[in-house]
């Protein structure tokens, strides 16, 4: 058993020791019908490590690699390239192997490492203060509104969602509001060129705690949060913004510049990589310095040693679960730690001009994407604006045509009828996104495919 | 760049009149091989960048109309490094880490073992890595299948009937437990409004059953460590919804009543939960499900090794009960009669039985990257090795316990051996002197100290969990130096008041850090 050190002799000096007869005799406090003797039936014994990587080679041919395909799937996670570098740095062992910096003079590596990412965070979000991580996009959204509630001392019970918000994180948002008895407001999607600013206006009301939007939202569009945090502060109420493709947030203004209180999203795209959905990263970040103590998660801060030399330290732990217990501003305990290294490892190769460049080149193919697929007979574009993803409408269901693209190795968009199946009027909708690993071959792969699919 | 933050020091900055101890001062800050490293915010600029774009291709002009005059104009405020520069600054800011690949790493209920490195040549193979949670299912069977063979695992270890896998840790696997027993109370039109919870519990324990929206009531703790049960049938009514036990509990010792728990808590009307945190010390051993339990996260990187990566990610799969599998979230993963594994949303829940789900918790699947892991690590081990893994890991735990108790305070020694951890307190340490001394001493013997303060049942608990991937060798090392700092804390050394004196950093002042936070570089005081 490659993974285990002790030798049998050790294992019977060690018995000695402790006094005991064999190794049994240190289970003695389980009950004896509830002991297993042999190991469990129905498991494998244990493999070699060659033969535990050709079965997990095996499975993993069984799947459709992104890179392998023509690709253009998004809605809340993209394909972007990483550098090599960020995978060699996360794999250090330092790095990759040590645990919560509870001690801190001895992972000063993780922790100014994570205040650095809180820093990037923060200014890349237009806030103050952003925390050490969370684990993704969606569960970030629901601590938001919890956050929410707690600045509105519960007297405060509504909650306004965007209908243009990803499905899933309004479906993580209800379904925790069910158990602490929030009131969900939310206007049904639609498929206008742009996002329903009135109607979600209309809702906000003095019970409002907050208000939950997407920019871009899920059809790729652009609201105009400036007016939305406005007419939500009218009443009192705070503007969340979620973001689920940071790289946008190197061409639009940050959320926190147009007046969103509390900014979360994915990192995803930062260094992350798809992975099937998870593990991701959550982003939260607070425009008012005011909002920290109420803030879920954790939080790095910088002080001094006993030699005056500058340190970080995990801070503000009394809002923390360890401490606080059932009065805790969050239960959460981890982070996502190795995916804020890989954020910020990719966020420092870029800077702030790698950034720019790589979200206009993100919008140039898009936009070079839009007007050819619209030039695809029965396809018409349904954005007036957008970054790096848009909705094309394709006059039938969207989903036959992606299943029947996908046979032929195009992996074509987000169909919008399995991101909203109970909205038929959704479903001729397809949701394309464009990134800087989309060469023009694929984007001319997609329109003939989907010529020849239409026709 | 910008101005330094409020501390004002930062690496070449002269520091004047400190302890002796720490030697002569460098011109740089760096001390031989300990090399101090600036922020990138002092190193990087604007206008670097280690990352080369393709030359842009022609065409994609009125670029900018299409968004919505929202471009962004002022500076983000994001330095950046050449690919040199960042491979150094990060290869310096490692350096000045502790981590399981450097030593033994005792952190009790944290699970430190050694991460096996197949695991994570499993993960980065491309079709695990490279695919899109949104895929057509059809191009994904290879990843549902890793999904179904670990749930398998996961339910055939524990004896359980179903296994929520999307819970992104360990915590959140908590809430989805929790849940699970709301949703099958509220369907029985049951409104139950109490969660018990043992005063030994972890701390996130109480605070997820707030989250919940249950109140949280304490059941104390018997002198010899253990679930007072007579304390808990006496709570038990038509008001509580449920318990939450740590099995093993947090202070290292297996829970005999267990069975009887579950047995009063179900006449009760409730459910159990069982915080999954301590699973190593009894997979292969014992199932849960034969226990009475209902629910049960399994921290997947803690059992199953996937790498902590400086606290995260963690990946917390529930196995439940056949009463409560029904109302667990979606989506999940279910093999039909002709044993092809389909993926249910909420596009298809009703053909798989499972329109009760009580609604979702993440956006996509979960941990994919942390389930390839687990399952490799699994496959690795097989049902003989995860006996062994538990057996090599209480086996450690006993023979730290025993080696030491005759020099540190051992407050349930006399209960009978411990599981995986072994609880020691500060007991007989000389006036003024801690826990946390001895903690900060034994970073200078070389070693990431113990979980202190943890379990609060015991004044100045250091609970020390070896795990199995420790040889015995390294255990009697550690013993030795553990014995020395102990010796020294009980005769009343002073020097312990200023350990760490060895460690990238001295004793670091949490006080000023909390008090006058500095969350931001750059960022005028806060709060």
């Amino acid at each position: 058993m490659r993974y285990l050190p002790l030798t049998d002799t050790d294992r019977s000096d060690m018995l000695e020791k402790v006094g005991a007869p064999d190794i049994d005799a240190l289970f003695s406090d389980v009950p004896e019908e509830a002991r297993l003797s042999g190991p469990i039936e129905g498991l494998p014994m244990h493999a070699s490590e060659m033969a535990v990587e050709k079965h997990m080679r095996r499975l993993s041919k069984k799947n459709l690699a992104a890179s392998d395909a023509a690709f253009f799937l998004g809605a809340g996670a993209y394909k972007h390239h990483i550098p090599a570098s960020v995978d060699h740095i996360i794999q250090r062992g330092e790095f990759l192997t040590a645990y919560t910096p509870y001690q801190p003079e001895i992972a000063q590596g993780t922790l100014q490492m994570l205040f650095e990412f809180q820093t990037q965070v923060a200014r890349l979000y237009g806030c103050a203060v952003a925390n050490a991580s969370m684990y993704d996009g969606s569960t970030a959204c629901w601590e938001a509104v919890a956050m929410a509630g707690r600045v509105a001392r519960g007297r405060k019970r509504k909650v306004v969602l965007s209908g243009a918000l990803h499905p899933h994180y309004a479906e993580v948002v209800r379904t925790m509001a069910k158990f602490t008895e929030d009131e969900i407001a939310d206007a049904p999607p639609s498929l206008a060129p742009a996002p329903d600013d009135d109607g979600l206006i209309a809702r906000i009301d003095e019970n409002t705690s907050c208000v939950v939007v997407q920019y871009p939202d899920i059809l790729g569009r652009l609201p105009d949060l400036a007016r939305i945090a406005e007419a939500a502060h009218e009443k009192g109420a705070l503007l969340i913004a979620v973001n689920t493709e940071p790289v946008a947030l190197g061409a639009i203004k940050s959320p926190g510049e147009l007046g969103a209180d509390i900014v979360v999203g994915e990192g995803q795209s930062i260094g992350v990589g798809l992975q099937f959905g998870g593990p991701y990263l959550g982003l939260f970040a607070v425009r008012d310095p005011k909002h920290v103590r109420m803030m879920p998660g954790r939080l790095c801060g910088e002080t001094v040693d006993a030699e005056g030399k500058r340190g970080f330290v995990l801070t503000l732990s009394t809002r923390e679960q360890h401490i606080r217990r059932e009065k805790a501003t969050s239960n959460i305990c981890t982070n996502s730690g190795l995916c804020a290294l890989a954020f910020s490892v990719h966020m420092t190769l870029l800077g702030e001009k790698g950034l720019r460049q790589m979200a206009m080149e993100n919008h140039r193919l898009a936009c070079l994407a839009a007007d050819r697929l619209a030039r695809v007979p029965g396809v018409t574009l349904l954005n007036d604006s957008f970054f790096n993803e848009f909705t094309i409408r394709l006059g039938t269901d969207a989903r036959t045509i992606v299943r029947a693209l996908a046979d032929k190795g195009v992996l074509a968009g987000v169909s919008l009828g399995r991101l909203f199946p109970d909205n038929p009027e959704l479903a001729d909708g397809l949701l394309v996104a464009v990134t800087e690993t989309t060469s023009e071959e694929d984007i001319e792969t997609l329109a003939s495919a989907l010529e020849g699919e239409l026709a | 760049m910008n101005a330094p933050n409020a501390s004002g020091w930062k690496p070449g900055t002269p520091v004047e009149g400190h302890n002796a101890m720490s030697g002569p001062d460098t011109a740089t800050g760096n001390r031989a091989l300990m090399l101090e490293e600036p922020l990138i915010f002092e190193i990087g600029h604007a206008e670097t960048t280690g990352v080369d774009f393709p030359t842009p291709l022609p065409g994609g002009e009125g670029a900018k109309a299409r968004l919505a005059g929202m471009e962004r104009t002022d500076p983000i405020g994001l330095p950046g490094l050449s690919e040199p520069e960042t491979i150094r600054h990060y290869t310096r800011l490692s350096r000045q880490n502790y981590a399981i690949d450097l030593g033994l790493f005792p952190l009790g209920s944290c699970t430190m073992k050694h991460n096996p490195r197949l695991n994570e040549k499993v993960a980065r193979m491309p079709g695990f890595a490279d695919v899109h949670p949104l895929q057509p299912v059809d191009t994904v069977r290879g990843a549902l299948e890793v999904v179904n063979e670990l749930a398998h695992w996961l339910i055939d270890l524990t004896g359980m009937h179903g296994v929520a896998m999307s819970p992104k840790a360990g915590a959140h696997g908590e809430l989805c437990g929790i849940l699970c027993i709301r949703a099958a109370l509220e369907a029985r039109g049951d409104a139950r409004e109490v969660i018990l919870v043992p005063e030994s519990a972890h701390g996130t324990n109480p605070a997820t059953a707030a989250f919940a929206g249950y109140k949280v009531e304490d059941i104390p703790a018997t002198p010899e460590g253990r679930v007072d049960l007579e304390a808990l049938k006496a709570r038990l009514g038509p008001d509580v919804a449920g318990v939450m036990i740590t099995n093993p509990n947090t202070c290292g010792l297996f829970e005999p009543d267990m069975k009887a728990i579950s047995d009063a808590v179900h006449e009760a009307g409730g459910f159990v939960y069982c915080d999954g945190a301590n699973f190593n010390a009894i997979v292969g051993k014992v199932r849960p499900g034969d226990l009475g339990v209902d629910a049960m996260h399994i921290n997947l990187h803690k059992t199953f090794s996937t790498p902590h990566g400086g606290g995260g990610p963690g990946s917390g799969p529930v196995v439940l009960s056949e009463a409560l599998a029904p109302y667990g979230p979606l989506p999940f993963t279910a093999r039909d009669g002709d044993g092809v594994v389909h993926l249910v949303e909420e596009e298809n829940a009703a053909e798989f039985d499972h329109t009760r789900a009580f609604g979702r918790m993440t956006a996509f699947h979960g941990q994919m990257g942390m389930f390839t892991r687990a399952l490799a690590y699994m496959l690795s081990h097989g049902a003989d090795g995860l006996k062994q893994v538990a057996e090599d890991a209480v086996l450690n735990a006993n023979y730290v316990l025993r080696s030491l108790e005759d020099v540190l305070d051992a407050p349930f020694g006399h209960s009978g051996p411990c599981m995986h951890e072994a609880l020691f307190s500060d007991k007989g340490f000389a006036e003024g002197l801690s826990t946390l001394d001895l903690a900060k001493a034994l970073i200078d013997e070389g070693y990431h100290p113990m979980t202190m303060y943890f379990p609060l049942v015991v004044h100045g608990a250091m609970l020390v969990e070896p795990t199995e991937t420790e040889s015995k060798a390294a255990l009697d090392q550690f013993i030795m130096a553990l014995r020395s700092v102990a010796e020294r804390a009980k005769s009343g050394d002073e020097s312990l008041k200023t350990a760490p004196h060895y460690a990238p950093r001295r004793r670091l002042d949490e006080t000023q850090a909390a008090r006058k936070p500095i969350l931001a570089w750059n960022d005028p005081d806060m709060v």
